[in-house]
């Protein structure tokens, strides 16, 4: 049952992580010269698309390590912010936590903040950890497919990776109903924008994640020094 | 072929910068996740994350020169957003709106 469930929640994760993963796996057999099994080794133990593309472009540029961890830090950033809305929720998973944490793509971490939770606890953390293996399952099937088909990948298909954001709409829609407010969606919406018009394309999403951030913060505090001196008013 | 020691090397490497940025917030906040603010943070930023990151990729998508204005990124976006609150088959609005998509940028 929990893995049926596990299954389709992350059906669209499979339709866009095995296209995704096999553009990184081809990118990776037809830039370098190494081994395919680099590819899905890579999917394996470092587990960011973003991350994985700009590696082939370092690889292929025998980058220093220090700069390739500095790299890699950088672009991966947002998941600082990922884990703050995750504390509570990781809480008691024992060593499952770890991988929980090490698991957390922008699309499992959407999927996990969004989906509908019952009162049983255990079951909900099986099910968080089935979501978040399956992922990581088809994204180094992709790495792996990309890999070892290389340029003989033939079969057309161009534009599947919309479903990660149609994906990414129908969990706005499903956090906006959860939440019933409009304004952190607002928040991210409009910070996302000022971010596309504003900064070069490798800034962008770490760059609406801060600006996201800090507002969600000053508006807690204002809300906060607001209630304060209304109580003071009121005392 | 080039350096294999080089390439677990930095396998290595890039592993470890992806999985700091990930744990960080675990280790240095894990023990307040009853603090008001972060709270706060957990209620309201996986709503504007996701909204953040329908904006940057539906962007990406499109080709918003003239004659399209983005017509090829929207009219799918648009199918998922109707069919949704519509159905609220999260399934069936995917599908539909990926395979709308497919169809347009194959034309």
């Amino acid at each position: 049952m929990i893995n049926r469930v596990s299954f389709q929640q992350t059906l669209p994760i499979l339709f866009g992580y095995i296209p995704l993963g096999m553009a990184f796996g081809v990118l990776f057999v037809t830039q370098l010269d190494y081994p395919w099994w680099g590819a899905p080794l890579m999917g394996i133990t470092i587990y960011a698309g973003a991350g994985q593309i700009l590696a082939v472009s370092l690889l292929a540029a025998h980058t220093g390590l220090l700069e390739v961890f500095i790299a890699m830090f950088v672009l991966n950033a947002r998941h600082l912010f990922y884990g703050l809305s995750l504390l509570g929720r990781f809480k008691g998973a024992g060593l499952r936590k770890l991988y929980l944490i090490f698991g957390l793509t922008d699309e499992t971490y959407s999927l996990l903040t969004s989906r509908p939770r019952s009162e049983d606890a255990d079951t909900e953390r099986r099910i968080d950890l089935r979501i978040t293996l399956f992922n990581q399952v088809y994204w180094v099937i992709g790495c792996a497919m990309g890999a070892l088909l290389g340029r003989a990948v033939a079969f057309d298909s161009t534009g599947i990776e919309f479903a990660l954001v149609a994906l990414f709409i129908v969990l706005t829609i499903e956090q906006y109903k959860a939440l019933n407010a409009s304004f952190p969606i607002w928040v991210g919406a409009l910070a996302a924008g000022l971010c596309m018009a504003a900064l070069p394309a490798e800034h962008q999403l770490i760059g609406a994640v801060i600006v996201t951030t800090v507002t969600l913060l000053v508006t807690y505090r204002l809300n906060k020094s607001a209630q304060t001196s209304q109580e003071a008013t009121n005392g | 072929m080039d350096n294999i020691n080089y390439l677990l090397a930095f396998i290595a490497v890039a592993t470890l910068a992806t999985f700091a940025t990930r744990v960080i917030p675990f280790v240095f906040f894990g023990g307040h996740s009853e603090h008001p603010l972060i709270r706060h943070l957990g209620r309201q930023l996986p709503a504007a994350v996701m909204a953040l990151l329908v904006v940057i990729f539906l962007l990406r998508s499109g080709e918003w020169s003239a004659p399209v204005f983005g017509a090829d990124a929207l009219l799918p976006s648009l199918l998922v957003v109707g069919l949704h609150f519509w159905r609220r088959n999260a399934l069936l609005s995917i599908i539909a709106g990926t395979a709308c998509y497919m169809a347009i940028q194959q034309m």
